[in-house]
């Protein structure tokens, strides 16, 4: 090696060289330093706050952060809170409804799709629109679609004669109202994952099957399918976690109504928390709801990787 | 010769009725936000375009959305360089160095976990820390709302991005005298400029689009932000059509631009990796 390059010697150069030196040896904690400030800062503290807020009750007082502890107050009130179980129930057929509706859908559109040479760019970038667009603006384009007297689609229904709903405030039609616009929302979620997988699969087998004769639903029903299933797998987790999370559409939509027909779990919380100001079961129920989704992500794991054993 | 089918055409028919379907809402919105209120009424396809509901929600005397705008580039712009700023440092290191499988797992697992979580979870303890601070009801308050919101998407993005860089590369410009920090900003980050953009792209929009942080640590147009604006004004004036339109229009306009720029990314990043390719 050329000498000239190595770096000087302590006594050639000052204390800053053996500062940048030392620097430079630790370098890999310096740039880690900020992630871990900011998730202690706030991902651990507020964790360790929501803990001790469920079990407390917690007020503000002429700006003051008054505690009182109360145990598991908190679970006796959810045990007899008459919401909580309509929640739960809501959220449940919310989530199962868009999950195994946008699977379906997103599985033909993206078999379809890939079937296809041309529009392929035009498919993907208009199906990526309602990803980035903000929720709010979602449902406030909802509302006027939905919109008894001037809405876009009881205007078609005129046309053909049909007098159109009220959609969102009638109590049976509120659900599958919201359900629809998260179909809207996030079908393209789906869609796109499962795409980039069809496109990751090995062309080579389905050409090999078509040489010996399979027929297109074959291939279909014995070498797509099952080799998407991994991907398939992945898409339904990660919508089904992210569905949870409902909240913005159904906030400007119905609000949780007519009644508690669209009361989902994230709407109560918020309602609790803002509405009625009560921290500490808000937190309680958040820590719950935190909770489930966490169970829901183990059990996933353990059936994802019995998948790929 | 190639047979005629008819099965293009009831694929591409089926694949337009989706993309229509997908616009339909858009165009409507716009359209709606162009009409004087009695064209919204009679529900006319043909009618004089107007800007006059754009010119009324910009008006200071007539709504704070101008306020709001201003507050949602500066939440969307201080997140973005923040979150840059803590994930290419994060990435890098993990990336580019020799960590203990525990920390690094750690990290990697606590990014994913709040990717996860609801945002409704961060909500008590986030209102007492804006409280705390004193910094409820501003910019700053929603800002640390959405750095835990973009940080997992930026952070992975990022990850990605430095893996892809060959090691030599660094070596080199070490061995050309070049400590860890020059290399990092001369040689690495230029190298990874477009998942820079990408990723400072999302958390430009994902910050843009949040409603409910703004929502729950702002309580007037001091700190709000405009989800919050459109949708006390939908709440409240139910009826004038014509600005909800020209509001929820104007807030997709980051979005529309962005969909030609970040499509490649955004699966990636909502992914958080969970996807190989």
């Amino acid at each position: 090696m050329n000498p000239s390059k190595l770096s000087p010697t302590p006594n050639q150069v000052g204390i800053s060289s053996r500062l940048g030196k030392f620097i430079d040896r630790t370098f890999q904690y310096w740039t880690v330093a900020p992630l871990v400030i900011t998730l202690l800062l706030l991902v651990a503290y507020p964790s360790y706050q929501l803990i001790r807020m469920s079990v407390s009750e917690v007020d503000i007082v002429k700006g003051e952060t008054v505690w009182e502890f109360v145990g598991l107050k908190h679970l006796e009130t959810a045990r007899q809170d008459p919401v909580v179980p309509t929640a739960l129930k809501n959220t449940l057929v919310f989530v199962i409804a868009v999950v195994i509706i946008e699977t379906i859908l997103a599985l033909v559109i993206s078999l379809l799709v890939s079937r296809s040479n041309h529009f392929v760019g035009l498919y993907r970038t208009v199906l990526l629109i309602p990803l980035l667009v903000p929720p709010i603006a979602i449902g406030t384009m909802w509302r006027l679609m939905y919109d008894y007297n001037y809405g876009f689609i009881n205007q078609a229904l005129a046309v053909f004669g049909i007098p159109g709903p009220t959609w969102t405030a009638d109590p049976q039609l509120a659900m599958p109202s919201v359900i629809l616009v998260d179909l809207w929302h996030w079908t393209s979620f789906m869609f796109l994952i499962i795409l980039a997988g069809l496109e990751s699969l090995p062309q080579e087998v389905n050409e090999a099957a078509r040489v010996d004769g399979a027929s297109e639903s074959q291939i279909l029903r014995y070498i797509t399918l099952p080799l998407l299933r991994p991907t398939l797998l992945t898409a339904v987790m990660l919508r089904t976690i992210f569905a949870f999370k409902v909240f913005d559409e159904i906030f400007l939509l119905t609000g949780g109504g007519p009644g508690t027909a669209t009361e989902v779990i994230s709407l109560y919380i918020y309602d609790v928390f803002s509405g009625q100001f009560r921290l500490g079961y808000a937190s309680f129920l958040a820590l719950g709801l935190a909770l489930i989704i966490s169970i829901f992500v183990i059990f996933y794991r353990r059936v994802g990787q019995r998948a790929q054993a | 010769m190639k047979k005629f089918s008819i099965e293009p055409v009831f694929r591409h028919g089926f694949l337009m009725f989706v993309v229509v379907f997908t616009l339909v809402p858009i165009f409507f919105t716009l359209m709606t936000s162009l009409k004087l209120f009695r064209d919204i009424i009679s529900g006319s396809l043909a009618f004089t375009p107007t800007l006059v509901n754009y010119e009324r929600l910009f008006d200071p005397s007539q709504s704070n959305f101008l306020r709001l705008t201003f507050n949602s580039l500066v939440v969307a712009a201080g997140t973005m360089v923040i979150v840059l700023v803590i994930a290419s440092l994060a990435a890098y290191s993990l990336s580019r160095f020799r960590w203990r499988p525990l920390w690094s797992g750690l990290l990697l697992g606590m990014i994913l976990f709040i990717h996860m979580l609801p945002p409704v979870t961060f909500l008590g303890p986030f209102y007492l820390i804006a409280r705390s601070l004193n910094i409820y009801d501003t910019v700053l308050a929603v800002i640390m709302g959405h750095i835990v919101l973009n940080l997992p998407t930026a952070t992975w993005i990022l990850l990605d991005f430095f893996a892809d860089v060959p090691k030599e590369l660094e070596e080199a410009a070490m061995v050309d005298g070049a400590n860890r920090f020059q290399s990092l900003t001369q040689v690495l980050l230029p190298m990874i400029q477009p998942g820079i953009a990408a990723a400072g792209a999302l958390a430009f929009i994902f910050s843009w689009r949040d409603f409910l942080f703004s929502l729950s640590l702002t309580s007037t147009p001091r700190g709000m932000t405009i989800p919050v604006g459109i949708s006390s004004f939908v709440q409240e004036y139910s009826i004038r059509y014509g600005e909800m339109a020209a509001g929820a229009f104007f807030a997709m306009i980051p979005a529309l631009l962005m969909v030609a720029f970040a499509q490649r990314y955004i699966i990636k990043g909502l992914t958080l990796g969970a996807l190989k390719g």
